[in-house]
């Protein structure tokens, strides 16, 4: 006997684990479910473990007091060597682990891996996606620069709207009444010790579940899940076709894990670790917050819901989204699992992706918020000046001066929360530009306590040369018609109003 | 290397006696671990509720400055260090807000937070608006609503001029639901309606 193996008899027979580890590692799979759509459950949980061990190397450094956070997270990127890939791992991590939660999760939908008999799993399976957006949103926190700072300011707001205890639940999640340093270890003990250690939990009851009940066959249209006939079934399915997961089936989860590491490693080699942006310094309120990535969606929202709807939507919704992925294999446990003959799960991924996506596309430029420099920073073209009589000329002075820009663009530069307004004079008449200034209206701020009327004057003189040569100016037809029906007595009565040319 | 390990041997079934005396010890066993569970636990409930049970006593009042640096009819942005806070809060302690004085006596403090998700607003005198860098909330000069998505006006601090000094009672991030008595704007249910345009709706129409 060689050496070797008597020191691993002599352990095994303490251990005794060869028994179970074994069946565990060669339970039968069903043929065709060793396949590549069958990968990101193994990819996922090969993530989590790069953020533990990421996580625990990053934790020898990082001071979480609110005062040291940052400048710790400057030695990590500028002093430490490999420190700033360390973070960048961790960071690109964590973005790669939320994307291929959500991949798996929408493949098992697809695939109806949820239904009899791994309801279980599914449900676990909610909370560890709920416990992985934890882990992202207090990992944000974690990186305490300015967009953590207001990012909580934020979740504080969003607290502060539930009804009767709104301000109690603000001093519980912030530890106290504004955000400091009480509120930076208390993210820090959610995210190093209450979250994973959930999440590491559930991931062991997931596990534990998906060898003993066994994967999920591949689903073929017309093979109908009954609870009386499943088990006998999957049975049959495994064990007369079936593989050993190890070593038959494993080698796919293998290669995929090894290639999404590889990915991250690529990531966090090229573009290097998030942040840390600007200080955590309120005073410093130069700022534009954004959240990570996958939370844009959520900012997006934010902007658009109507300001009534706001505060039911940000209570309601969330535990309303998180009953129905609880209640989904309750309420479609059985029947066919094949997306095939599942025309309404199918749309619904795609719905949600495709809402998801758009709203992740539209956060990233954010065409809703104004840009604070624009009216110092953007410069009018020249063709929109050239050409214009001194008050014109003198309006476009006003424009900007005035901060118009940051939310109307000229040429294609400024803020977007109104309309560009190259066109505008094709559209809109002078007593109706007058009236949108001054009393604004169509979510534009009234502007007549703001402006003299020389400046109101000289603004509309401009506004009306915004068009192309080619169209015509806006004309107020009804004037036209009281001047021809009315004749000179009318003129008159125009020629008086100094809104008239 | 011979070793085995027998697998252990079932028990011998002892008598009914023993069981229920057994049993019974089990389950005061059980019982005096959940009365000392309870015991140990219950001031811990207290311990991660504190910053919830008090809330008074964070409101403290504040001295921004001399009443008389700030320029009438205009609006100043400050800074004050929160009256609680510790050695580790760093940067965090400070805390902006904006002044603005319309009259000899006539302060308005108002907090940084939009009353929309609590971003940090920015006073543009030139077009007399704050405005939100997140979601594009707009207000008008005296802290109303001027478009966007926040429901309300910018919320206000409780203020007092004292020895010359102004102060402000803070201590406590504005929400939509706190108690720092933080006020809405006054005014925040009136359609807020510039002076000239009032002017313009009042003159007389030009009739033919």
């Amino acid at each position: 006997m060689k050496w070797y193996q008597r020191v691993y008899d002599w352990f095994e027979l303490r251990l005794q684990l060869e028994g179970p580890v074994k069946e565990a590692a060669m339970h039968p799979v069903p043929r065709k479910t060793a396949s590549w759509w069958y990968v990101f459950g193994s990819a996922s949980f090969v993530l989590l473990i790069l953020q533990v061990v990421t996580g625990i190397l990053l934790g020898l450094v990082y001071s979480p007091s609110a005062a040291h956070a940052w400048d710790s997270l400057q030695v990590l990127n500028h002093e430490l060597p490999l420190g700033w890939f360390l973070r960048a791992m961790h960071g690109w991590g964590s973005n790669f682990m939320v994307a291929v939660v959500l991949i798996h999760m929408a493949q098992v939908f697809l695939f109806g891996a949820h239904k009899y008999p791994r309801e279980m799993t599914w449900v676990l399976g909610v909370f560890m996606l709920l416990c992985t957006l934890g882990m992202a949103f207090t990992g944000q926190v974690l990186r305490f620069d300015q967009d953590a700072y207001w990012g909580l300011g934020i979740g504080a707001s969003i607290m502060g709207r539930v009804p009767f205890i709104g301000g109690e639940l603000v001093h519980f999640m912030l530890g106290g009444p504004i955000i400091n340093g009480a509120t930076l270890t208390r993210f820090f003990a959610l995210h190093v010790f209450v979250i994973p250690g959930t999440l590491l939990a559930l991931t062991g009851v997931h596990l534990w579940l998906v060898i003993k009940l066994g994967i999920n066959e591949w689903p073929m249209p017309g093979r109908i899940v009954r609870r009386e006939t499943y088990m006998q079934e999957y049975h049959e399915l495994t064990h007369k076709d079936g593989l050993a997961f190890f070593p038959l089936a494993i080698w796919k989860d293998l290669f995929f894990s090894a290639a999404i590491l590889l990915a991250v490693a690529a990531c966090a080699a090229v573009f290097g670790p998030f942040g840390p942006k600007g200080i955590p310094d309120p005073t410093i309120i130069n700022t534009v917050p954004k959240p990570d990535f996958f939370f844009l969606w959520l900012y997006t929202v934010l902007s658009f819901l109507p300001a009534d709807m706001e505060t039911p939507f940000l209570l309601i919704v969330p535990p309303i989204a998180v009953a129905i992925l609880v209640a989904i294999p309750f309420v479609s446990g059985i029947g066919e699992k094949s997306w095939w003959r599942r025309p309404v799960a199918v749309f619904s991924v795609l719905f949600i992706a495709i809402c998801f996506g758009a709203f992740t596309q539209l956060g990233t430029y954010t065409p809703w918020s104004p840009q604070m420099h624009a009216w110092s920073g953007a410069p009018v073209p020249v063709e929109l000046l050239s050409k214009r009589s001194p008050l014109e000329r003198q309006g476009a002075v006003v424009f900007q001066q005035k901060q118009c820009r940051n939310c109307h663009q000229l040429g294609g530069l400024g803020g977007q929360r109104g309309p560009a307004l190259d066109k505008v004079a094709g559209h809109m008449t002078e007593d109706q530009l007058y009236r949108q200034v001054l009393q604004g209206g169509g979510n534009m701020p009234a502007y007549g306590a703001a402006l003299s009327p020389a400046e109101t004057t000289a603004l509309v003189k401009y506004l009306e040369t915004l068009k192309p040569n080619y169209q015509p100016q806006a004309v107020d037809a009804s004037r036209q018609v009281v001047a021809q029906v009315a004749g000179p007595s009318a003129t008159q009565a125009s020629a008086s109003n100094p809104a008239q040319k | 290397m011979d070793e085995h390990v027998y697998a252990p041997e079932p028990v011998t079934q002892p008598d009914p006696q023993e069981i229920s005396r057994r049993t019974f010890l089990m389950n005061v066993g059980i019982a005096l671990n959940a009365v000392v569970g309870l015991a140990i636990a219950t001031p811990v409930v207290a311990y991660l509720l504190g910053p919830v049970l008090k809330h008074k006593e964070y409101l403290d009042w504040v001295a921004l400055g001399n009443a008389s640096d700030f320029p009438v009819g205009e609006t100043t942005l400050v800074n004050y260090k929160n009256p609680f806070s510790n050695s580790w809060d760093g940067d965090t302690a400070m805390v902006p807000a904006y002044v603005r004085r319309t009259g000899e006596n006539d302060f308005t403090v108002f907090a940084i937070n939009c009353a929309h998700l609590g971003c940090p607003v920015k006073w543009f005198k030139e077009s007399q608006l704050f405005m939100c860098p997140c979601h594009g909330g707009a207000y008008y000069a005296d802290g109303s609503r001027a478009s966007g998505p926040p429901e309300r006006g910018l919320f206000t601090y409780d203020l007092k001029v004292d020895g010359g000094k102004l102060l402000i009672n803070a201590g406590q991030m504005p929400t939509l639901q706190n108690r720092a008595g933080l006020k809405p704007c006054p005014g925040r249910d009136e359609k807020a309606q510039p002076a000239i345009v009032a002017q313009i709706e009042s003159a007389p129409r030009v009739d033919a």
